[in-house]
């Protein structure tokens, strides 16, 4: 019999109303699986029992009382660490924001608390969301539940390795060159980065306010849709937030056209995730899909141009941490100068300094015109290559990761070939779609592999209805035991 | 002053607008708050919080564009400026790099009897920063963020002034403008209207510009006619010498009457403008854009020189009034209500009202008087019922007390007496009284009859009529 924290998001709901199962119950079963895994994955860097029980006390009395319940009352959903969360730290896995207590929620806190869905805690991260392997965390590095010895991808590692090892059946990450993506794949789950737009940034502390979107984790393909619809929509708070919505999702893919890029099964990508990808691809075409093979040529300029932009916005982003305000502060026995040098040199760690001096420098007067504008009107033609490859198919199968999870430490020291493992996700966040990742099958040692769905603007639902049916055919993903 | 040397002068305006709001969030926008009550996560740039543009605040600027015949961007973005200050929260200030709201204007300026026009480069929408206290009985800095997220418009004239003059002139219409838009407090002495001004000096006759120098922090009108005094004649006296004006930036302390330098060009900030991400392309529409156009008031340039051709008014007059949108209003609904002379009513705003105002410090509209009571004072002027000397004390009862003229002519019996009968013992007394004065008029000193009325009138206390008095005082005489 399946234990209690194996369950989706979606059966909890059902037992919840069926009254098999408590909120607290559930909630306990949660704790009582971070307890009891914690140690190996490392993915939280706060968990928040006390009041995660008692929001599950609240939703029981609401049942108590004959409420009608919301589709996530009850369910526990845990939250990257740059999620701000009122009265709850939210460090970016950053010294600079150790004790960092937001007197606010961000908008999908607000929303995930109207339907009283239940804070478990807080994931880790790369800093400041930073990096692709969650090495870069100032506090721990989080494994991958497939292999400790492996990383979980990242930078939303901690909310991929809470799924994929049953700490919790739910997390929120965010992606900003597939952040996402990156450790869904990784750690063998469903992630999706909803179109640029679709949900709130409200709360979401920034890195690239262009780029970034707060997006769900889950087991199974109706768990991430039953986030997502909870989380997306309009919030006037937002001035990039789009009106959006998500109804039911059912497995469809007959006669949908699936658009292969050649750009993205090129030397890069490993022999074992392409063999993978090729795979799921003759499943989809066996469920009625037609393939077509389409070319989005500039591909091989993506990589420069995201981390161009992307380090040019996180270099205004992050100068608001000055040591004054809030969060770490050098020397206060100086001058001005000595707190802002000793508080951003001690309190930002390598990735992040490194990455503040490549957008200072994009944007300096004389360099400016040389990279960040051509960067951006790279972003247009890329954006436009695939608007034009949406004239010729309905969707496009990629690979996420060139490879499968790396050995902790293997990437670190250069930082080169870490940016080198965003190839495939990177145009998904410049071009402003959705992208979502499912695991596709194991390569060697039998590490989870994912394939990448890319839509049109707003096709949360066909993507969902994809990967629906691809994971009825190939009878639900695979769990890791602990 | 060199006479060789001409001055070209070019003014940024800062000033903040009075929306009910602030530019990103939805802080109250108040001046004098208690340090640090007016804030918010938003507009102190906590991590994760997200500005988003409030729309008065780009009606404001457009009003204040078509003000300054400006074209308007319908589309247009916002930028950030990006340099590390405790007082700049996020380290970035949301201005507008290039392309502003309004640009390519101008403004005519009355300069003495002259309209003078001067170039509006741009004007564009930003947001203030905080503001920092140094406390004594603090060992450091404090901040005060109320004034974080403050609107602000930025107008950046041409180097179009050639003197201390024309730029005090530019400033003050600017202000005036503001106030007559509603759009802003416009007190330069609560810094809701801040200047720095770029001076440079030329030969006479030269086409090409001089190195100009700008100087910050000058706030009141007075400062900047004394800064650009002393700056131009600081840079005279270096090419005198010998020597070249770099470029350089410099503070204007007004107590010590002289500037000093903050930072030369080489040490110039990056500051790194890049469209801000959180806000992408705003867009006015052209219908919005007409309609703010259609809804500015007469504004007082024209105001002034409508004066003078409808009311034959003196320039300066004419300017004295529309120079105070109030004191401008009060004239209009005066002359619209009809009944006396426009240039009557004028000559009162700005002679005897404006007097009180002025000894007492205070606005137009901090007194009761309306333009009503102030035209029906006029017409018991006209009738004869008070004397102008009678006028001067009801004036200031009106304005006291906001009552009816005829009420305080009957309660302080102030009506003149035109009633021969009721002069005849006056006259009669000041003739027995005075029997010298009435011997030299009648030997021929008829100078004397103006000594006698005014004894009659003071006989009257105020209120005799002084032309039936004196008409009665000559044919007494005669009978004697």
């Amino acid at each position: 019999m399946k234990k209690l924290y194996e369950h989706s998001a979606t059966e909890l709901a059902a037992m919840l109303r069926a009254k098999d199962v408590s909120a607290v119950e559930i909630t306990k079963a949660t704790l009582g699986r971070i307890e009891e895994v914690e140690s190996k994955v490392d993915a939280f860097l706060t968990v928040t029992a006390e009041q995660a029980l008692q929001q599950a006390q609240q939703v029981d009395e609401s049942i108590a009382a004959g409420k009608p319940l919301a589709p996530l009352a009850g369910i526990p959903v845990a939250i990257k660490d740059n999620i701000c969360t009122k009265g709850v730290r939210t460090t970016c896995a950053s010294r600079m924001l150790e004790n960092f207590v937001p007197p606010y929620n961000a908008t999908v806190m607000e929303k995930l608390a109207a339907q009283g869905a239940v804070l478990p805690g807080k994931l880790n991260m790369d800093e400041f969301a930073m990096g692709g392997s969650c090495e870069n965390s100032y506090f721990k590095p989080t494994k991958n539940p497939w292999d400790t010895a492996r990383v979980p991808g990242g930078s939303s590692g901690g909310s991929a390795a809470s799924v994929a090892s049953c700490e919790v059946p739910l997390a929120l990450g965010s992606d900003t060159g597939g952040s996402i993506r990156c450790p869904a794949s990784f750690c063998g789950i469903v992630g999706l980065k909803p179109t640029y737009g679709a949900v709130s940034r409200y709360g979401l502390v920034a890195f690239a306010s262009s780029l970034d979107q707060i997006g769900p984790f889950g087991r199974t393909v109706d768990d991430v849709a039953l986030l997502y619809r909870a989380i997306c929509g309009h919030d006037p708070k937002d001035a990039t937030s789009r009106e959006a919505a998500l109804g039911e999702v059912e497995a469809k893919v007959k006669g949908l056209r699936l658009g292969v890029p050649k750009e993205y099964f090129g030397d890069g990508i490993s022999a074992e995730v392409k063999t993978a990808v090729y795979g799921a691809i003759e499943t989809l075409k066996g469920l009625g899909a037609d393939v077509v093979e389409i070319s989005l040529p500039s591909t091989d300029y993506a990589l420069a141009a995201y981390y161009i932009i992307s380090s040019a916005e996180a270099s205004s982003n992050l100068a608001r941490y000055d040591g004054v305000k809030y969060g770490f502060s050098g020397r206060r026995d100086g001058t001005l100068n000595d707190l802002y040098l000793s508080t951003r040199s001690e309190g930002f760690g390598a990735e992040v300094k490194r990455r503040i001096m490549l957008g200072t420098h994009v944007l300096s007067s004389g360099y400016y015109d040389a990279y960040y504008k051509r960067a951006k009107l790279l972003q247009n033609v890329i954006a436009k290559e695939f608007a034009d490859a949406f004239e010729n198919c309905d969707l496009i199968v990629t690979p996420v990761n060139p490879t499968t999870a790396f050995k902790l430490g293997e990437k670190v020291s250069d930082p080169v070939q870490m940016y080198a493992t965003d190839v495939c996700t990177v145009t998904v966040n410049i071009a402003g779609l959705p992208g979502l990742s499912l695991p596709c099958g194991t390569g060697e040692g039998g590490l989870p592999i994912g394939m990448q769905l890319i839509g049109p603007k707003f096709s949360e639902a066909r993507l969902l209805s994809v990967a629906k049916s691809y994971e009825t055919a190939v009878g639900g993903f695979a769990v890791k035991e602990m | 002053m060199n006479n060789n040397f001409e001055t070209v002068i070019g003014l940024e305006v800062h000033a903040e607008l009075n929306t009910k709001t602030k530019i990103f969030c939805g802080c109250e926008n108040r001046f004098g708050a208690e340090v640090n009550t007016l804030c918010c996560p938003v507009c102190m740039g906590y991590p994760g919080t997200l500005p988003v543009l409030n729309q008065q605040v780009v009606e404001s600027a457009v009003k204040m564009g078509h003000a300054l015949n400006c074209t308007i961007n319908g589309v247009t973005k916002q930028d950030r400026k990006n340099y590390f200050y405790p007082d700049l929260p996020k380290a970035y200030q949301i201005s507008q790099f290039d392309v502003p709201l309004c640009e390519h204007g101008y403004l005519d300026v009355l300069v003495g009897e002259d309209v003078k026009r001067i170039g509006v480069t741009r004007i564009h929408i930003e947001e203030d920063a905080g503001k920092l206290i140094h406390d004594d009985s603090f060992d450091g800095t404090l901040c005060d963020y109320n004034r974080c997220g403050v609107p602000l418009i930025e107008i950046v004239s041409e180097p179009d002034l050639r003197s201390a003059e024309e730029a005090k002139a530019y400033l003050e219409t600017i202000t005036t403008i503001l106030l007559y838009l509603g759009i802003s407090d416009a007190k330069m002495q609560e810094g809701s209207v801040r200047c720095d001004v770029n001076v440079s000096v030329r030969p006479r006759g030269a086409s090409e510009f001089g190195t100009r120098c700008e100087m910050k922090n000058v706030n009141s009108f007075g400062a900047v006619y004394r800064a650009i005094l002393y700056e131009a004649e600081r840079q005279m006296e270096v090419i005198a010498a010998g020597g070249t004006i770099h470029q350089e930036t410099r503070r204007w302390d007004d107590p010590k009457n002289k500037s000093i330098l903050m930072r030369s060009k080489e040490d110039a900030q990056d500051y790194r403008y890049f469209p801000d991400p959180d806000l992408l392309t705003f867009i006015v529409s052209d219908e919005k854009i007409s309609a703010l156009k259609a809804s500015l008031p007469e504004l007082p340039t024209e105001k002034t020189l409508r004066y003078v051709n409808d009311y034959s008014m003196q320039k300066v007059d004419a300017q004295l009034l529309s120079v105070n949108k109030a004191r401008a209003d009060f004239f209009d609904s005066a002359v619209e209500l009809g009944g006396c002379e426009p240039k009557t009513v004028a000559n009162w705003l700005v002679g005897d009202i404006t007097r009180i105002l002025n000894d007492r410090r205070i606005e137009l509209t901090d007194t009761a008087l309306t333009p009503q009571h102030l035209v029906e004072m006029i017409k018991l002027i006209d009738k004869g019922t008070i004397s102008n000397t009678a006028a001067k004390t009801v004036l200031e009862e009106m304005m006291a007390s906001g009552k009816a003229p005829q009420q305080i002519v009957e309660e302080k019996g102030l009506a003149q007496i035109n009633d021969s009968s009721a002069l005849v013992a006056i006259v009669d007394k000041v003739l027995a009284d005075n029997p010298k004065a009435v011997e030299d008029y009648k030997n021929g000193k008829t100078n004397v009859a103006g000594f006698l009325v005014g004894q009659c009138m003071k006989a009257s206390r105020g209120q005799g009529n002084p032309a039936a008095l004196r008409d009665m005082v000559l044919a007494a005489i005669e009978k004697l």
